[in-house]
């Protein structure tokens, strides 16, 4: 589904990925963990097309076709979907509008007729309860004045109504109480198809007792160091990163 | 006119204008008996499907009334027997000035007199027609009523006046939409607009202006000078202005109001949205005279390309207004690095108890929430168009649900291929 090729990529001029291969089959769950400033958010950038990363070098294919080409709005409506580590405010515009035109642009290019507004609004009825998303949410403006909770709870709900076939969490966890945790993770594991992947990018190892990743990678300075089964998140957990530092700094 | 001189005190850069070379009359080039609101100029239908409201479908769907002035002679009044059997008057100045002219001689240049500025002394002297309403005692007009300007044949300025009396216990709510289609000569407009509002009364008026701006590289487009002032001249009116302004090449325009009678109220909500090399410098003016008169004023400014967009307000509280208030807030966006906002708020208190609060912000248009917009499928375009309408709300939420809908849309084609 993706593949990842020698990736290298700088901000302001200053290397941050330095290589990256991965490569994500349908139906997989990937975790990507690294102490901070390792390149974790920069690869998830790069993934969805943010403008102030630019790549240097290497390739990444999404469903065969060269992704480093396309526009952001074209690779999330080809089914990439980015959760956001800080989902920005929208002020004035209110959750559904910003949604139906969202998932109306969705339906265009699988060449569906947009929908209807009761149409809609029952859509939207089903998938927030489905991720247990609290009603008052969607009747806000995107974000504005949500609590941080609040804020992430709303990225697995935009989630849930986009359907994308490849979702990369960024930093989902991170601020999160238990509850708020639970139903991340839960909106996570239900929205998990056979042809659809996720990659979970998270410094700590808390989120990965709830969603279960099936291999697991260790980014550091720019570059995969590590790749292991869901075992390697245990050991990480007991050891932090200090030994992957010692290991990969000479 | 000739003792007075252009105000230099604006914001603005207005090239010297000749004033002999301006038409100042001129009937339109169709015959003036049309049947149904189809018969109307397609070039002013394409506009309005452009915006998604065809004229005849706005006009089914909310029952507005519609008076269209194609250059400067009214060609079309209807619902006229309706509001005629509530005795609400809503015709052209011609007609009322030869049919009422008891109200024209009592109310027309009552607020805004001949002398009150060069734009509206060039007015007074020359116009040639414009609207009229007046809603007698304890009437609630059931319609919103609603004129179409639109500037025409070459040449033409075009000075229309209207005149808006909502007697005791009336209420009225009036919309007034422009466009105008592509012309390369510089066109002057400088028309009057008066509202009064007696006891208890109280007058909505609703802009969404969107004459021709100019190309993108700033030649052509229409000259807008306009006075607009409304008295809240007896106990409890209420007077309320809200104007969506996209178009233009130079816009001055301060919808004002006088708060004479006690307890009144006014308030006055705009978005201004200037881009290439648009200018605009408009604002307000709350006079406050009478006791416990409150007003507020909502100022959304958007600045694009290299225009120069600025609010220019004054809030006046005289002598004997104990109690008045008035809350301000003006806010600026930026699209581009290259354009200007400016504020230009003027406060002054001549009484103690008076409360006058002003706040005002300046954002720029965030890349992360275009980004963020991009993440979920949007085009950068569309997503331009959903942040400056969120930033809007508070106005555009002022408006009539039918020109809502216009103002929305016309707020995204008036910034396309505008971040930057």
């Amino acid at each position: 589904m993706l593949t990842i090729k020698n990736l290298k990529a700088q901000i302001n001029g200053k290397p941050i990925l330095k290589g990256i291969n991965l490569e994500v089959k349908p139906g997989e769950v990937h975790a990507i963990m690294g102490p901070n400033g390792s390149g974790k958010s920069t690869l998830a950038s790069v993934l969805a097309g943010r403008e102030n990363v630019e790549v240097t070098g290497g390739e990444v294919t999404f469903m065969g076709i060269n992704l480093l080409e396309l526009p952001p709005e074209e690779r999330a409506r080809m089914g990439i979907f980015l959760g956001f580590q800080y989902p920005v405010e929208i002020p004035g515009v209110s959750m559904v509008s910003f949604m139906r035109t969202a998932v109306n642009e969705m339906r265009k290019y699988r060449n569906l007729p947009p929908f209807s507004s009761s149409d809609f609004l029952k859509y939207m009825r089903e998938k927030k309860e489905l991720v247990e998303i609290d009603t008052q949410l969607t009747n806000r403006s995107v974000n504005e004045g949500f609590s941080g909770g609040e804020k992430k709870k709303n990225e697995i709900f935009q989630m849930a109504m986009l359907e994308p076939k490849l979702a990369i969490l960024d930093e989902t966890d991170s601020g999160l109480d238990i509850d708020a945790l639970r139903v991340v993770a839960n909106g996570v594991n239900k929205l998990k198809r056979p042809d659809t992947a996720t990659i979970v990018i998270t410094h700590y190892q808390r989120l990965l007792d709830y969603i279960v990743p099936d291999i697991i990678h260790v980014l550091y300075n720019g570059q995969i160091v590590k790749t292991a089964g869901k075992e390697l998140a245990l050991e990480l957990e007991e050891k932090g990163y200090d030994w992957i530092k010692k290991e990969f700094q000479n | 006119m000739e003792k007075k001189e252009i105000p230099q005190w604006a914001h603005l850069k207005i090239p010297p204008i000749d004033y002999q070379d301006i038409i100042y009359y001129s009937a339109p080039k169709q015959k003036a008996t049309l049947n149904s609101l189809d018969e109307i100029d397609p070039e002013l239908k394409k506009t309005f499907d452009k915006l998604g409201i065809p004229l005849e479908e706005q006009k089914q769907l909310s029952g507005v009334a519609v008076d269209a002035v194609m250059d400067s002679v009214s060609v079309k009044t209807t619902f006229k027997e309706n509001l005629a059997n509530l005795g609400i008057i809503f015709c052209s100045m011609s007609e009322a000035i030869r049919e009422h002219p008891d109200l024209i001689k009592k109310y027309l240049g009552s607020v805004v007199p001949y002398t009150d500025n060069y734009f509206a002394a060039l007015n007074s002297a020359v116009f040639s027609d414009g609207s009229f309403v007046y809603i007698p005692k304890g009437v609630r007009c059931p319609m919103e009523l609603s004129t179409y300007f639109r500037i025409n044949a070459a040449n033409t300025g075009q000075f229309e006046r209207t005149l808006i009396i909502a007697d005791e216990d009336a209420y009225v709510s009036y919309l007034e939409g422009c466009t105008a289609p592509m012309r390369d000569e510089n066109q002057l407009h400088a028309a009057v607009v008066e509202l009064v509002a007696l006891k208890n009364a109280e007058i909505k008026y609703s802009t969404v202006q969107n004459w021709y701006p100019g190309d993108k590289n700033g030649k052509g487009g229409i000259y807008n000078f306009v006075t607009k002032r409304g008295i809240c001249k007896e106990e409890n009116a209420k007077i309320s202005w809200t104007q969506v302004e996209t178009g233009s090449a130079i816009t001055w325009k301060y919808p004002s109001c006088i708060l004479k009678g006690d307890n009144s109220v006014a308030e006055f909500y705009s978005v201004a949205v200037t881009n290439n090399f648009q200018q605009a410098d408009t604002g307000t003016k709350m006079i406050h005279i009478g006791k416990n008169t409150r007003s507020r004023i909502i100022s959304k400014g958007i600045s694009a390309g290299q225009s120069q967009n600025s609010y220019r307000g004054l809030v006046k509280i005289m002598k004997n207004a104990d109690n008045a208030r008035n809350y301000t807030q003006c806010d600026s966006m930026l699209m581009s690095d290259r354009c200007g906002a400016h504020t230009f708020p003027y406060i002054e208190i001549d009484n103690q108890t008076a409360i006058a609060e002003h706040e005002a912000t300046t954002s720029r248009i965030g890349e992360d929430q275009i980004f963020y917009c991009n993440q979920r499928g949007i085009s950068t375009e569309d997503a331009v168009g959903l942040i400056v309408n969120g930033y809007a709300r508070e106005v555009l939420n002022q408006l009539p649900m039918e020109f809502a809908v216009e103002a929305q849309k016309l707020l995204q084609i008036s910034l396309e291929n505008s971040v930057g």
